[in-house]
Formats: structure tokens, sequence, C-alpha cells
């Protein structure tokens, strides 16, 4: 049954209250229900809890593969995660990828991100392999735009690299 | 009320007013394309500093560094250069309530209305253009830029110019598969909302709006109400944006929503053609009721005033009615909330105070439309407040 309100998620909170001699049910999702006020103990909003509670719940999801230790960084658990459905710093990526790359699918239909690349002046120093990478992915990028002037500027930088490299 | 004159003078807005003022409400005016129909065009980005966890989930001393890093690089931006940075904890809770009614900084941002606000979170804004910055709301930064009508090609522009500039100077967190990370992962990847708050009420009248709002979730697009995740959909105002983030480019997110946003104006144009054809003395009936109301209604509600609204903006747009301006409505939408009626009174108001002022700021915006239309050689009245 789908939640009365949002019409999207699962309704897991049904209530029945009696008013003027008539008794009325609703069926709500748990976010839906929270943001009503009525389960006062479910903290903030967080429309991935419930569909990350329910992937949790299938035996014969493949993607299923959860990551027993806390993300080194900041500590994030996978049942953190899966019940506030935030991440908590840029390597729980890393640490959850197995575990995220089905949920990405599922939520994005694809985990390959095709927009935008960001190349920082720390990415070139730390690492000039993946530097490279992104340049001529956004020299690609700037071809298929019809950018030529960006190109050029992709293409000089791609040249001066290879040289040093090289 | 604001008491961050001059303390702030390290930020080079020394001798600025930092008032909160009309600050951020340029989007009211109705300058944009289909702007009867589309009242705003918001385009955001999500993005986060390598090296430091999420705002979420950020120690106070985590929040507080992420909030210096960007102050210190804002003056060297072309774009937020002049922007006035105001952090939540300095502002008066009716200050931080103002923003958020006119949709500049989320609840998220601000924190509860009692209480103080969340530690080092943070707006920059424009003073006159379109751009703003969230710091420290569950990700590091939140850019956007919000314009009147229908233009979401320059609203996008805006704010990818805005995030070249940054990235050139803070370490964006970036991976090579997944593309920006961001706190909850449904904004991954280009981290991008592009959103449009549009009035439907042709479509909600003929009841064919149902139909709309299935085909748009069919084609990966969602809908909200007008304050964002999980709010009442209010006055026929609906709130389209792309629900994924990842797999696609910005431009052909930005390219999506603006052709099925462009099918949508052009069912409810044809909706409101339906009803003016095969029902005009109910059409008409209903505008002038609304209008009737608003016009002399000595209480309002905040919710009735917004059906109220819908039924006056309808009745613009068919020619039914000359007067108020569209864009007295658009005002009206943001300056009868409840935190902007408390600064006008200058006093907190309970419900049915509130109620009282807001009919009495509705009925002196009417009126002052209908004196100018009716004596159009004057000069007509540029703000209405
Ligand atoms: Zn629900
Ligand atoms: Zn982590």
């Amino acid at each position: 049954m789908l939640c009365e309100r949002c019409q999207e998620r699962n309704a897991e909170v049904h209530l029945t209250s009696i008013e003027n001699d008539e008794m009325a049910t609703v069926h709500l999702c748990t976010t839906c229900a929270a943001e009503q006020g009525i389960t006062g103990s479910t903290p903030a909003p967080a429309p991935l809890a419930d569909f990350l509670a329910h992937i949790g719940k299938s035996v014969d999801d493949p993607s299923r593969s959860e990551v027993s230790e806390p993300c080194p960084y900041c500590g994030t658990s996978s049942e953190d995660f899966r019940h506030t459905g935030r991440l908590g710093c840029p390597q729980c990526y890393a640490h959850f990828e197995g575990q995220l790359r089905g949920l990405l699918r599922r939520v994005h239909g694809s985990t390959q991100h095709v927009g935008k690349l960001y190349l920082s002046e720390a990415s070139a120093v730390d690492d000039p392999t993946a530097h490279l990478r992104n340049l001529k992915l956004r020299l690609e990028r700037a071809v298929e735009l019809e950018d030529f002037e960006a190109a050029a500027a992709f293409r000089d930088q791609i040249h001066e690299l290879e040289g040093v490299t090289s | 009320m604001s008491r961050g004159d001059g303390v702030n003078g390290e930020d080079g807005l020394s001798g600025r007013s930092r008032s909160i003022g009309d600050r951020g409400t340029a989007w009211l005016r109705t300058t944009g394309e289909d702007h009867e129909i589309v009242l705003s065009t918001r385009v955001r980005l999500a993005r986060n500093l390598q090296g430091f966890p999420f705002s979420l989930r950020g120690a106070s001393e985590d929040r507080k560094r992420v909030l210096e890093r960007v102050r210190e690089v804002l003056p060297s931006t072309r774009l937020l250069a002049e922007a006035t940075l105001w952090e939540m904890s300095e502002l008066d809770p009716i200050d931080r309530r103002l923003l958020h009614e006119r949709h500049l900084v989320s609840r998220e941002l601000i924190g509860p209305d009692e209480g103080p606000a969340p530690a080092s979170s943070a707006l920059a804004l424009t003073t006159a253009g379109p751009c703003g910055l969230m710091i420290n709301e569950e990700d590091h930064l939140r850019l956007h830029t919000l314009c009147n009508g229908m233009d979401l090609e320059a609203a996008w522009k805006q704010v990818d110019a805005l995030d070249e500039e940054l990235g050139r100077m803070l370490p964006f967190a970036f991976h090579h598969e997944f593309g920006f990370l961001t706190c909850c992962p449904t904004n991954v990847g280009t981290g991008l909302r592009a959103s449009v708050l549009i009035h439907l009420p042709g479509l909600v009248l003929t009841k064919e709006i149902n139909k709309v709002l299935q085909g748009i979730a069919q084609v990966g697009l969602t809908y909200r109400g007008l304050y964002g995740e999980g709010s009442e959909v209010v006055g026929n105002f609906f709130q389209i944006s792309n629900q994924t983030t990842l797999g696609k480019s910005e431009d052909d997110l930005v390219d999506h929503l603006r052709e099925i946003v462009g099918q949508v104006i052009e069912y409810e144009k044809r909706a409101r053609a339906v009803l003016l054809r095969e029902a005009p003395a109910v059409l008409e009936d209903k505008v002038w009721r609304a209008y009737g109301i608003l016009r002399h209604a000595r209480s309002l509600a905040f919710d009735e005033m917004m059906n109220l609204l819908s039924g006056v903006r309808l009745g613009l747009t068919l020619k039914l009615l000359r007067t108020p301006r569209v864009r007295t409505l658009n005002e009206i939408m943001i300056f009868a909330q409840s935190a902007h009626l408390e600064r006008r009174a200058g006093r907190t108001l309970d419900e049915g105070d509130a109620d009282v002022f807001r009919a009495a700021l509705v009925r002196e915006l009417f009126f002052v439309d209908e004196e100018s239309a009716a004596s159009p050689s004057e000069s007509r009245h540029d703000a209405a407040d």
C-alpha cells in the first residue's frame, strides 16, 4: 500500500482515529508520519532511509554485501547510513563503494558521472595520471560542445603534461 | 535590526549595510519569460570540500574551518566579491525566518525557530544579482541562482560560472566515477537540482493535474510544494525539478526539464482556454469572489490567502481582472508570511493577530494597484513596500 500523503513510499504507519462518530484510518510512510508529528521518536525526515531499509530486508539482493567496518575517516557505519540515508564524509564513497554502486543504480539508473569534471591544482600534483585522464575527457567534451577555444587550451595542457611525464 | 553592522570589517564589506532589508527579493519582479505562469526558476549545485566530514556530521571545529576557508576566498571571486555573508548565529531568529520565507535558505540551514542557529551555518548573497551560497547545510556548499519566470538556461549559466570560480580556489570532493560527492547519495554526480515554481490552476480545475504529475514522474522529474521536499502544495503552485543527478550531464538535465516544463505550460494554457470556453460564468465568478474576499477580508489564514491569490492570478492572465499587478501577487506571497508580518508589526504575532495583519496588508496592496490603475497619468509605485 502506498502512503496517502506522498504517494511514493510504502505506508507503514496505520493510524485509526475516531472523529465525529466516524472511524477513519490514515496510511502513511514513516517519513510522512514523522512530518505530521504522528510518531514522535522518528528523527528528521530522511527520504532515503525507508528505501535503504527495504534494500536491507530483501535477502536475494546481490548488492547486499554490507561493509561491516565503519568508515575509517569519519566513523560512519553501514547502519548509520541505512538509518539516516546520509554519508559522513567524501571518503565514505570509497569505503562503501561496493554497497553504494547498487544503490546508485537503483536511485539514478547509473553509477557513472558524465557531467562537469573537476580539476584542481592539488589533483594535478597528487595524481598526474588522473589529471591527464580528466583533461582528455574535458577535451572530448569541449569538442562535442564545439567550444574550440577551450579544446585548444586543454590540448595544450595535455601536450605539456605528456611532455613532462614521458 | 542587523547586529552585524561594522563588526565584520574583514570581508571587505564595512560601510555597506548588513541589514536584511529587502535583499534577495529581486526575483519577485516580473521580468522573466512566462512569468504569469512560472513564478521562479532555481538551479542549485551541491559541493563539498575534500578533507572535511560533511557538514551534517562535522564537529563544530570542522564546520568552523569550512566556513573560514570559504570566507577567505569569496573576495577573490567575481560573482560573490560584493556579497554579504551572514552567519546564521549572528542574525535574530526573525531575520533567519525572513530569509527562509524568501526561499534563500533552507530550514536545515537556519535551524528550529526556538533555540540557537546551527554552528557556523551561513549565507552569502549578492546585493543585486541572483547568486547565493549556503555554507554548512548538510553539504559544505550549496550554490544557487534564483530568478523570475522561466529562465533555466540563464540560471544554470550563472551557477556554473560561480562553480568554476569557487572550484579554482577550493578543493572540491570529486570521484572519478561518482562525480561530485555529496552527503546524500541522491545528490551525487552533478549535485544539480534545477527547479521551476509553476502555477497550474487550469490543470487543477479541469482535473487534468494528476495525469500531468504522473507523466512528470515517468520522465524522471518530480514535484513538490512551495518549500521543497515534504512541503504541501498550496495555491496550485508546484515545484517541478529533476529527480536524478547522476548519469546525465548538467546540460541534459537542464534541457530535459526545460522541455518538459515547456509542455506543461502548453497544457496549462490549453486547460485555461477550455475553461474559458466551456464554463466562463463559473470561472468569472470564482475569480471575482477571490478578488472580493482578498480586497475586503479582515482576517486571512495563509493557506486560504494562497488559494484566493491563485484565483486572482488566473483572472489576471485571462484578462478578467485589470488589477492588481502580477508582481504584487508575487510580493504578497512572500511579504504576507509570518516573519515578514512580524517585522512589519514590530512585534511577535500569534496566529490570530497574524491573520488580521495579513488581511490588512493584502487590502493595502490591492488598493495601491487599483489607485494607480485608475490614474494612469501618475507615476506608478514601483515598490509596494
Ligand atoms: Zn509518505
Ligand atoms: Zn566517512
